[in-house]
């Protein structure tokens, strides 16, 4: 398999992202209904289904106007935390991929902890504050690990889809910290965070690409 | 659920169309969801911009005019509304003196502010200050949590930031007024029934017909403790003894006390809850020097009150005396 990554591809990762959570509607709100304010499902339902309708008129070119187009759209239409944090991750996403045509699997790592540090930047969450950064730090670094041990990305992207996952079961016991969350204290625990299960689904349809 | 409304998806939009024929002073931008006012922007005045979920009428959108704000975004029903509307709300009002941005402290507002603030400098090198209101004593303030949520205060702080914009005053001393009213407020709710957002069609939160959720936030987030349903003299002191416990209101520091109908609680029981809270300071020996009672800072049709006591110098009663004109505030003029 070719290592570089088509434009089309990423697109096509973006819509299998927007039908992960189409499909996770309805449990990412009752997730959100528990300990923030039950609208995080419909909010980002909201936002892939504008983010796949931009891109439907327009596909882009490149990496970068394809995840600055992602990104804005998030921006502009969900609201909330969500839309500022999954939107700047998309647009750290963008930024760093750039004008080239492909995109190669260390560079789609390093694009990744780009976007990881633009929710750092724009959230200052950090590990176990219970939040989408325990989900997507480690998925970064898995992605790092694997590919330094030689796996081609789609390998790569599993662990990092693996990685996600238990990051997001590990944020159930914690004590939120940032977020409408830590409003409640002690009574944050024993819920599983939203975001931290939105950044699992887009690891999970990551996998599903053709990388 | 019984509401006055067509579909729930249309609540905010179909509400902006009517605010738009009730008070042709106003003008606003459907497209942004912005209410502004008819004179804006006023050339060399600050231009003070607010916004936020949708839900808590008349907050913010009912504090745009003369002596208050010049513009309010309007989010979706309890979701911080999104950048692009506040870049265009501060392109709207700014008047070449810059601009303030009134944010409540909630995690999205404040980013969501922080990005228009970003765009606003990189597109249009428009001077932007922000202000961000965390007054509920309900919340432990610490580096473990989102910090105190803005509430009350924040009506007290878009009226006193107002009228010092009005009289002409710089950027930096309207923000450093405003910054002074959210350090000398607190304030503090009690919710006796939960909110019903119109698209989800049930309560937010199931409350007992003899329970009352003390510290209560204004989108139906959970407060301090559920307690059992008490007369509103001992719920007054509920209200009012954390708050003076947190800022220290010392004995002939006059206040302005406002008490907050959160949507469902009719006028005549917040005057009942305002003569407690006037007992209650009284005794304390912290004199009432301009009260305001009445519904401003709701949470859709929630049963319940809150108390803000804003600790207040000459200068910021100079400033509450000062003409206003807008839809829910209005005096001086």
């Amino acid at each position: 398999m070719d290592e570089n990554v088509t434009t089309a591809a990423l697109e096509e990762w973006v819509r299998r992202f927007a039908h992960q959570v189409a499909e996770h509607r309805d449990h990412l709100t009752e997730l959100d209904a528990a300990i923030g304010d039950a609208d995080h499902g419909s909010n980002m339902d909201r936002g892939m289904k504008a983010a796949v309708a931009a891109l439907d008129e327009s596909p882009p070119a490149t990496a970068g106007a394809l995840f600055s187009k992602v990104g804005m759209t998030l921006v502009s239409s969900v609201g909330g935390a969500s839309g500022p944090l999954f939107g700047t991750l998309f647009l750290r996403i963008g930024s760093t991929l750039g004008d080239a045509e492909t995109t190669s699997a260390p560079q789609f790592a390093a694009a990744l902890r780009a976007g990881l540090g633009g929710v750092v930047d724009r959230g200052k969450a950090g590990p176990d504050d219970k939040t989408m950064y325990d989900a997507l730090a480690p998925a970064v670094d898995a992605l790092d690990v694997a590919l330094a041990d030689g796996a081609d990305l789609a390998t790569g992207l599993k662990h990092a889809r693996d990685a996600a996952a238990a990051g997001r079961d590990a944020t159930t016991p914690m004590l939120a910290r940032k977020g409408r969350a830590s409003y409640l204290g002690e009574r944050s625990v024993g819920h599983q965070d939203p975001g931290a299960t939105t950044v699992a689904l887009l690891l999970e349809a990551a996998t599903e690409a053709p990388f | 659920m019984k509401k006055l409304i067509n579909d729930p998806n249309d609540v905010v939009a179909e509400a902006l169309r009517g605010i738009e024929a009730a008070h042709t002073e106003l003008r606003v931008d459907h497209q942004h969801k912005i209410i502004y006012r008819g004179d804006a922007p006023k050339q060399g005045k600050v231009g003070i911009i607010s916004g936020g979920g949708s839900g808590h009428e008349p907050l913010h959108g009912g504090f745009v005019g003369l002596g208050m704000l010049d513009a309010a975004c309007a989010g979706e029903m309890f979701t911080s509304p999104v950048p692009e509307q506040m870049l265009a709300a501060t392109k709207l009002v700014d008047g070449g003196a810059g601009v303030l941005h009134v944010v409540k402290n909630y995690t999205g507002d404040v980013m969501n502010f922080e990005m228009a603030a970003e765009l606003a400098a990189a597109e249009t090198g428009a001077r932007v200050a922000s202000v961000v209101t965390d007054d509920d004593v309900a919340v432990q303030n610490s580096t473990w949590t989102a910090g105190r949520r803005g509430v009350g205060v924040t009506v007290l702080l878009e009226k006193i930031a107002g009228a010092a914009a009005e009289q002409g005053r710089d950027l930096d001393q309207v923000a450093d007024v405003a910054r002074k009213v959210n350090a000398n407020g607190r304030s503090m709710g009690v919710a006796l029934t939960s909110c019903t957002v119109p698209a989800v069609g049930k309560p937010t939160f199931e409350l007992g017909e003899g329970e009352m959720e003390l510290g209560v936030g204004i989108h139906g987030e959970p407060g301090r403790e559920r307690l059992p349903l008490a007369p509103v003299s001992d719920i007054a002191a509920m209200l009012v003894e954390p708050i003076l416990a947190d800022l220290p209101f010392t004995s002939g520091d006059p206040v302005i006390a406002f008490v907050n109908g959160l949507g469902g609680t009719p006028l005549i029981e917040l005057y009942v809850l305002f003569n407690e809270v006037n007992k209650i300071l009284g005794g304390h020996g912290v004199p009432i020097a301009r009260s305001l009672v009445g519904s401003y800072i709701t949470s859709l049709d929630m049963a319940g009150a809150s108390i803000t006591l804003l600790k207040a110098d000459d200068e910021v009663l100079s400033l509450w005396d000062a003409p206003v004109n807008t839809s829910a505030l209005r005096w001086g003029i």
